[in-house]
């Protein structure tokens, strides 16, 4: 196991490095100059200031020296520096990720447990009324987009019932502390993790009722079935469990985005996380951040491979004692 | 007094299917200790007058009427929670397909552990102990490392003795075994043919066995049904039925079982060659099934060596893992020898690549095993048979054209040409398979175990369609396949094969009758039916 990991994590860098290379020199394709822009909002603009700038960002070096300072700093964690922000990228970054990672790991948990109970219960009585229901709201969640669920989900709950906040990650200025911060915080989560979560719940419910129906055909299942197990006893340890593989994969892959993917929500419901830094760094050609952020998204997006193939070979002893 | 009986069993099928009654006024009684036989076809309802009996008929098949009556209880009418209890404890069942029918990520011992555990019976490490007993009852070699094993780890062999471990349990009644040795070779076959009567003797087990294979019954059956469609046609004691048979289906399913003895040494074709292949060795390297140990290294052809001459028919035949496959495949490039040569036509294929091996590749063709997996189910059977031929350049009108007079060749209707696989029985798909193999004028036809999925009576059918296009066409054939039987049946010569290697290779009368390697003679041995087969000889 422990080789199998190290060989992924070598693989993983090199990976990694070309993801690096790659945003680097994507980034540098588009069009506009970052110069102009930053000249722009000081309101002055003429050559010489231009030239100043460029130089003081080192945009006036070749390519490859830029691309060669930016692996060097990238490699010890510096991601640079936003003219915009006036902050360190890396901190800009550390400051807004655990808004990010608690919006989009609380979304990832409950889409997963709620999709894959969703979809056994579903499976569990195909045809029937309960199934028909679990299957039609998958389908719905699944077909509505984002962005309007999020903006139901507001006004609905918050604007006309009133019952949670609609925006923001704390109540402002209210100055909780303890138990009282983490209820407040909370209650701001309610709408945006199930909005972001609505999506993949659709998803893992599905794919869970699919693969339990296609499982529970196999003849091991029957089996089980000729030795007089209860059929509760069934489901669960003989259809359930090799069901989930596929939903493992899936996992992965969501969770893989648990970084990034959640720039239409954190803007509709105003939350301070990656998404926003992100959606605004585009908008102001903020280089440094941009970069910053592809870097730990596709950081992430390894990581959670890795550790899926983990799950995988944890779950399998076909993969963990042949591979 | 019997301990099942079944009385005017009707079991319906869904509508739409081919027929209306899976089962129609099926009776039979079995007694304590007693082996049943069903034989029948496959779609004879014999699997399913079983099934009806645990409860275990599949969604949308019910039992409509008739009663199943088992130790003076009647067993149509219970509820499944009293199903559950009398499956696995007092009827137990094993299956055919040994390699799906353990839960793939579960260990073997809690597998059999879990029927303890459904029944409440003994504490959780007792459990544990009578697993242990009960593998080493049924003969697994090294039970201890075997009840921590998981499935894909034992052979086809031994899973199915798990399974029987499993069904034994509890000392059940009555096991009812659903094709338990179909899926196995001859030897294995033997040695599971073997367990299931010693258990039923010291057990006092009776044992409903269902197979489509004569020579298994007339080894171990007490009392024999024939089933066709549906239906009971022929039942009484095995030497009634098998030596004495009075329905014209009965005797035309025994007329059809191949015969060791049948085969003609008469005519030597000329002996000109048209394939050698000399010394292909082929080596694959597997996972060793521990952790950071060595990797496993299966040498699965070792200098294999000889001639295939034109008009001959060679038998390749072999336990599973003996490599009889991996030849095939190696001469067809489907997989890349190591080393060795395929001399056709004077060049060697096995070292040929990109246009050269296309070209030359024509020349052999394959007919696989499993007619329902070895045709795209998407496609219809004109583009299944035309494709080839088109990539190679042919226009696709005469391609067309070809493919209807092949279809005609092989016995089917030419109005084949529209229709998709799925709506073929196994026989006719095979037929599609050998069209398709014939299409590129092949001079050589691998056939790799090609009737083994099929019923006798259409097996007997395929063969003869095989023959007869070998002499018309002037075909050279390699002959794939476990079962001696249809060995003996179609080929001039045989090649036998064990871990790899060539151990014997001779004419057919010779290696079937005075074989001189033991290994061969075990494999001979291991057929089963042979008492029967003299008995049949001598009767007339």
């Amino acid at each position: 196991m422990t080789r199998f990991i190290l060989g992924r994590l070598i693989k993983a860098g090199f990976i990694l490095l070309a993801i690096l290379i790659f945003n680097f020199l994507l980034i540098h394709a588009a069009p506009g100059d970052p110069a102009a822009v930053m000249a722009g909002e000081a309101g002055a603009a003429d050559e010489k200031f231009l030239a100043d700038l460029r130089e003081r960002f080192g945009l006036d070096q070749p390519l490859y020296i830029q691309l060669w300072t930016y692996l060097q700093g990238a490699v010890q964690l510096d991601l640079g520096f936003s003219y915009r922000q006036q902050m360190p990228v890396a901190e800009l970054i550390a400051d807004r990720l655990p808004a990010t990672l608690l919006l989009t790991g609380v979304a990832f948990l409950l889409s997963l447990s709620l999709g894959v109970l969703a979809g056994v219960a579903a499976s569990a009585r195909q045809g029937s009324w309960g199934d028909t229901i679990i299957s039609t709201l998958a389908l719905l969640f699944y077909a509505t987009p984002l962005f309007w669920v999020a903006l139901m989900a507001a006004l609905v709950f918050s604007v006309w019932l009133g019952w949670l906040p609609g925006f923001g990650y704390s109540t402002v200025g209210a100055g909780y502390t303890g138990w009282a911060h983490a209820l407040d915080v909370a209650k701001h989560l309610v709408l945006p993790a199930t909005t972001l979560g609505l999506f993949f719940t659709a998803i893992y419910m599905r794919m869970t009722r699919a693969s339990m129906l296609e499982v529970s055909r196999l003849d091991f299942v029957k089996t089980a079935r000729a030795k007089g197990v209860k059929r509760r006893v069934i489901l669960r340890r003989h259809i359930l469990r090799n069901a989930l593989l596929p939903v493992i994969t899936l996992a992965g892959l969501q969770a893989g985005q648990i970084f990034g993917g959640a720039i239409l929500t954190e803007t509709v419901f105003a939350w301070p996380g990656i998404g926003r830094l992100m959606f605004e760094a585009i908008n102001q050609r903020d280089y440094a951040v941009i970069l910053g952020v592809f870097y730990i998204s596709g950081a992430m997006v390894l990581l959670f491979n890795l550790i899926t193939d983990v799950f995988y070979v944890i779950i399998d002893p076909r993969i963990r004692l042949t591979g | 007094m019997s301990l099942l009986s079944i009385r005017d069993l009707c079991i319906a099928l869904p509508e739409g299917a081919d027929r209306k009654y899976a089962a129609k006024d099926v009776s039979f009684d079995l007694a304590p200790g007693e082996i049943l036989c069903i034989v029948g076809e496959s779609g004879s309802g014999k699997s399913m007058s079983a099934n009806a009996v645990m409860g275990l008929l599949p969604q949308g098949v019910k039992p409509v009427g008739g009663a199943i009556t088992f130790d003076g209880q009647e067993v149509l009418g219970l509820s499944e929670r009293q199903m559950q209890d009398l499956r696995g404890r007092r009827i137990s069942m094993i299956f055919q397909e040994p390699l799906s029918a353990l839960n793939p990520l579960m260990r073997v011992g809690a597998q059999i552990a879990e029927v303890f555990e459904a029944h409440g019976e003994l504490a959780p490490q007792e459990r544990r102990n009578r697993a242990l007993k009960l593998l080493e009852e049924v003969g697994l070699p090294d039970p201890e490392s075997a009840i921590r094993a998981y499935p894909f780890q034992l052979s086809g062999g031994q899973r199915q003795r798990v399974m029987i471990a499993m069904a034994l349990a509890l000392e059940p009644d009555i096991l009812i075994a659903d094709e338990p040795t179909t899926a196995l070779d001859v030897t294995t076959q033997a040695q599971i043919l073997k367990l299931i009567e010693n258990l039923r003797q010291s057990r006092g087990m009776a044992v409903i066995f269902i197979t489509h294979d004569f020579g298994v019954v007339a080894d171990i059956a007490d009392r024999v049904i024939v089933m066709q469609t549906g239906e009971i046609v022929e039942s009484g004691t095995a030497d009634e039925v098998l030596l004495r048979p009075q329905h014209p289906y009965t005797r035309a399913l025994i007329d059809a079982i191949p015969r060791l003895n049948q085969h003609d040494d008469a005519e030597q074709p000329a002996r000109t060659p048209v394939l050698s292949v000399v010394g292909l060795n082929k080596t694959f390297v597997v996972g060793s099934g521990k952790l950071f140990g060595k990797p496993r290294v299966v040498k699965a052809v070792q200098k294999v060596s000889f001639e295939l001459c034109a008009g001959e028919t060679i038998g390749i035949v072999g336990e599973s893992g003996s490599g009889k496959s991996t030849v095939g495949r190696c001469l067809t490039r489907l997989i890349n020898p190591d080393e060795g040569r395929v001399m056709l036509d004077g060049a060697d294929i096995a070292h040929m690549s990109g246009a050269e091996l296309r070209e030359k590749r024509r020349s052999l063709q394959m007919i696989f095993q499993d007619p329902y997996s070895s045709l795209n189910p998407r496609a219809r059977v004109s583009r299944i048979l035309t494709e080839g031929l088109i990539s190679y350049g042919t226009p696709r009108s005469e391609a067309l054209e070809k493919a209807r007079d092949l279809l005609g060749l092989v016995g089917l209707d030419p109005s084949a040409m529209n229709r998709f696989p799925h709506e073929f029985s196994g026989g006719q798909r095979q037929r599609i398979g050998i069209a398709r193999a014939l299409m590129l004028d092949p001079s050589i036809i691998i056939a790799d175990e090609a009737v083994s999925a099929l019923d006798v009576s259409i097996q007997a059918q395929v063969l003869d369609l095989l023959a007869d296009l070998k002499t018309r066409l002037n075909l050279s054939m390699l002959f794939i396949t476990h079962d001696l039987r249809v060995a003996a049946r179609i080929c001039d010569r045989i090649i036998v094969m064990q871990k790899g290697a060539i151990v014997e290779m001779g004419p057919t009368g010779k290696v079937l009758h005075d074989p001189d390697t033991d290994y061969t003679r075990s494999l001979l041995d291991a057929i089963p039916g042979q008492e029967y087969e003299r008995a049949l000889a001598e009767a007339g």
